[in-house]
Parts: C-alpha cells; structure tokens; sequence
C-alpha cells in the first residue's frame, strides 16, 4: 500500500513535468515548423535555433503586468482560466504511455491509473473543459470576448458529437472502454491497429476523429472562437500575463491529450507497427545513428563557422542515445515508449502542418459541415461496423 | 473514507441546490447547477455505478449545462429583481417544504429495505455492460419510446424555429 502511494506520487511527478515541458517545446515546434511552411528561419535569437525561446516565453509571461478590466465578473474571471487549465490537464491521468514494467522490485504500468471507464473518462473532462472558455468569454465583460466564449460553446458541443460517435466504432471492435485493454487488443503489427483490423477497417472514423480533434481544440481551419480579424483576440482578449499563459497552455495541452487519444483508439498505442523479427526494436537505434551520422558529416563540412562544434556535439548526443536503445535492460520500456511518442509526435505535427496549410472556415460552413456531413458521415461508421461486428461474432 | 466522501458531496449537492434557488443572477444559478449534476456523480461512483457517473458528467454536466450558459449568455439576461411575495406564500413556504420532504422520507424509507441498496460500492449494475444490456433487453419498450419522445421534441423545435424565419 505504501509502496503503491509512493510509486504513483513518482509518476504523477515525472508524468507532469513531461507534460509541462513538451507543452512549452510544441510552442517552439510550431514556430519552427510553420516557419519554415512559409520559408523564414521562425525563432532564432534565444539559444541555438531558439530553442532557449519556451522559457523566455515563460519568464516573460510571468513578470507582464497583469492587467484586471473593470467591470469583469470578478469571480468567474479569475476563475475561467484555471477551470480551461485543470480540465485540459486532468485527462493525462488515464492515458498509458507504455506496457507495464519492473524497477527492480515494484511492477508498475507506464500509466497513471487505469480506469474501466477510461475512454468516458476523457470525454467527460473533455466536456467539461468547454466552461472555461464559456465563462472566460461571458466574464470579460467585452463583446469580441463574448462572441468567442458564445462560438466556442456551440462549435464544441456539435464536434463532440461526431467524435464521440466515431469513438464508439472502434470501441465496438475492441470491446472495451479501458484504455489500457484497448491498446492491448490491438497488439501486433499494423493490421491488427483498429485503423485497418476487419471485420471493418476505422480508417472513415480515424479522419472523423481527427477532423472533430481539431475543431475540439480550437485549431484552424476551426479556430472561430479567436479569429483575429473579426473578433481581436476571441474569448482571451480581455486576459494578460499568466492568465493569458493558462488559455495558451490548455490549448496545447488538449492537443496532446486528443493526440494521445487517437494513437490509442486507432493507431495500436505502444504497439510497434512491424514484428519483431523484421526488425522494429532495432528501428529507434537506426534512426538516431542515422541523425547522429547526417550531423557528425555537418559538423565536419561546416557551412558557418559556428556548426565545427555544435553540430558534433548533437551528432554525438544523438549516436548516445542510439547506443541506449541498444541496452537489454532498458530496452523493454524505451521501445514502446518510443513508439507512442512517435506516433503521438507524428499526429502533433499534422496539426501544426494543417495550421501552416489551411485558411479559416466561415462560421456558417463550419456548423453546416459538421450537422450536415461529419455527423450522418459518423452514424453511418457507427452503423456499418455494429452490422459487420455482429455478423461476425 | 467513503463515508467522509458521501458527506462532502452531498452536503456540496444539497448546498448548491439551495444556491440555485438562492442566486439572483442566472449565470451564478447555472454554476450552482452545474456543482450539483458534477457532485450527484460521485455520488453514483461511490455506489459502485461508474458507468452512470460519467454519464451524468457527459450529458448532464457537459452537454445539457452548456447548453444552458449558452442561452443565457446568447440573451444576455441580466440579474433579476426580487419581487414581493404573496401572503400565502410567506405563510406557507416553509411549512409546506418541511411536509413534503417528510412525506417523502416516509416513502422512501418504507420502499426500500435498509441493508439492500444503500452500502458503498453494493450496486453491480453500473458498468456499461450491465447498463447496456438492461437498456436493449429489459427496458427495450421504454428506451425506444424515449427516444421517439425526443424526435418528436426536435422536430417541434424546427417547425416552430421554421415558422418563426418566414
């Protein structure tokens, strides 16, 4: 019993400390990325290739004047940012990074709880999450602010329902709602992922998933709820300094979490995507030998005068980590871990890809879209795989 | 601990219940409501039905209670004024409140034998399997009439809606 509090404080501590710094490393991967989308070098000044920028960023955030209107409704002001904050921070609990693994005595699972009603779980939380941007909007006291909160309400609640039913398809093929029995019903390679294993392949659902995934996050092409050139700032226009931060930050954390959940339902978790005998423990150790070579070559033909050292000097943190991949002992956990990141990563950015690529729905196109295709689109999913699951079993 | 957990929460349930009445402004009376579907879940996670206590958070907390602030954020009602009340209702209110919670303590303390239904973690149909197969086998006949229950409500909100536009 002991052991168990002291096993789940670690966790919790070295979960949210991940989180916490991969929600201020997303910010600079965006910048970098949709900068050079758009062919400019993005954040350069703080640090090399400004990867020092993130905590500038937060220093920043934190000493900036905090700025209270007057005539806000105090209370749900300051209320708003900390509820959008603890909803979007609150699902992580359930997801599991990895299968279950032995610290010398004590067998845990890379996972901070597991819930049987993991998948409602964070849907509810998800649910939730809407008041804070309701009540930041409603609260401001300010019309462009209230527009946001009113757009945001009702864009979520019409999203939630195509990807909560284009959830229920592959739970139907799995059986299950726990997160962790989910996963391991798709253990094996790429086919037995519910995004292509039969009787009825969850590819439609998948892209459903991920479309509603954007507009839950406020992402564009769905990002009404703060679209500059109508509204100013949306539902956050009246919030400064850590306020401000808080909005930011859930925003980036609901995009890890849906994220986490789509590699989950679809696409196998932890799961490698080839078998063992084919190779994929040895994939990570290829791929970071093989950056880790690209960058020795550079560090070694240097274009500016400043990559003879630094270059080698990732090269070399890159071949290190390599060569732990290598390890026996520590290879049970790094590989699935690996893989969820991967994959997890791989989704992050096709949000900040679609960021870079796409303009902004209308209002209108944005609800017609939904109401009129995504949710009949979904109920046909929902239906299709009910008939071929039933007449298979 | 479950016990130190039921009294919190339903103390928090019944004190929000109470600030719904209470509050003047409806934004403040729609958080109150929304304490109250939220701690009315963990009442059912303490009986054992977590099933029916996310339910109750998706649908209830998040679905139906959004709709809500966003009515009343979309008309903007501001806070009402109380008017006075009538002489009957100042004689009777209390009266009558404390009658119709006794009678129905009453009832419900003749209904349901004690030890039965009311330990902690007792219920065993809360799962989605036991709530789904009671859903489509059992009460198949009142599931369905509910659902066309709600069409029909739906497709009287757009005629009415339809009306209204031309």
């Amino acid at each position: 019993m002991d052991s168990f509090i002291v096993v789940s404080l670690i966790k919790t501590v070295v979960v949210f400390a991940v989180l916490l710094t991969t929600l201020a490393y997303l910010q600079w991967v965006e910048r970098k990325v949709i900068a050079h989308i758009q062919v400019r070098p993005g954040p350069y000044v703080v640090g090399p290739h400004g990867l020092l920028q993130p905590l500038a960023d937060v220093v920043k955030l934190l000493t900036k004047e905090d700025v209270r209107p007057p005539f806000v409704h105090k209370a749900l002001y300051l209320a708003a940012p900390f509820m959008a904050m603890t909803m979007a921070l609150l699902s992580i609990c359930v997801i599991p990074f990895g299968p279950a693994i032995r610290v010398g005595p004590i067998t845990t699972w890379m996972q901070l709880t597991d819930l049987n009603i993991g998948v409602l779980f964070v849907l509810a939380v998800s649910s939730m999450g809407v008041y804070g941007v309701a009540f930041a909007g409603w609260a401001s006291n300010n019309k462009y602010a209230l527009l946001g909160g009113l757009r945001s309400s009702a864009q979520m609640i019409s999203y939630e329902l195509p990807m909560s039913i284009a959830i229920a398809s592959p739970l139907l093929l799995s059986n299950t709602l726990s997160l962790r029995a989910l996963v391991e019903s798709q253990a094996g390679s790429f086919w037995h992922w519910n995004v292509l294993h039969g009787p009825f392949p969850q590819i439609f659902a998948f892209v459903i998933f991920l479309i509603s995934a954007f507009a839950e996050t406020n992402r564009i092409p769905f990002d009404l709820p703060e679209a500059e050139n109508e509204l100013v700032a949306g539902y956050h226009t009246e919030y400064s300094s850590m306020k401000f931060a808080s909005f930011f930050m859930a925003e980036y954390s609901n995009m890890i979490t849906v994220s986490c959940m789509a590699v989950l339902l679809f696409l196998g978790g932890w799961m490698a995507p080839w078998p063992v005998r084919y190779g994929s423990s040895f994939t990570p150790v290829v791929v970071f030998a093989f950056a880790g070579l690209i960058a020795l070559y550079h560090g070694f033909h240097p274009a500016r005068r400043r990559d003879s050292y630094t270059l080698p000097a990732a090269g070399l943190v890159f071949l290190a980590i390599a060569a732990i991949f290598l390890l026996p002992m520590v290879q049970a956990w790094l590989l699935p871990l690996f893989w969820f990141c991967a994959k997890v990563g791989a989704i992050l950015f096709a949000f900040i890809w679609v960021r870079g690529t796409l303009p902004r729905f209308r209002y209108d196109q944005l609800m017609g879209f939904t109401w009129k295709f995504l949710f009949p689109a979904a109920m046909l999913n929902l239906l299709v795989t009910g008939l071929l699951v039933a007449w298979v079993s | 601990m479950d016990l130190v957990l039921f009294l919190v929460f339903a103390l928090f349930a019944v004190a929000c219940a109470i600030n719904v009445v209470v509050q003047t402004h409806p934004i403040a009376s729609a958080i109150s409501l929304i304490g109250v579907m939220a701690s009315l879940a963990v009442l059912y996670l303490l009986l054992g039905a977590e099933f029916i206590a996310a339910a109750q958070v998706i649908v209830y907390a998040g679905a139906v209670m959004v709709l809500f602030v966003f009515v009343i954020m979309l008309l903007n009602a501001g806070t009402e004024s109380k008017t006075g009340r009538s002489l009957v209702a100042q004689a009777l209110g209390v009266p009558s409140l404390v009658a119709l919670l006794g009678i129905l303590a009453f009832f419900v303390q003749r209904l349901f034998p004690r030890e039965a239904s009311s330990r902690f973690g007792a219920f065993t149909g809360g799962s989605a399997k036991a709530v789904g197969k009671a859903l489509f086998t059992t009460y198949l006949l009142p599931f369905e009439a509910t659902s066309i229950l709600i069409l029909i409500a739906i497709v009287g909100a757009i005629v009415l809606a339809h009306k209204e536009m031309d």
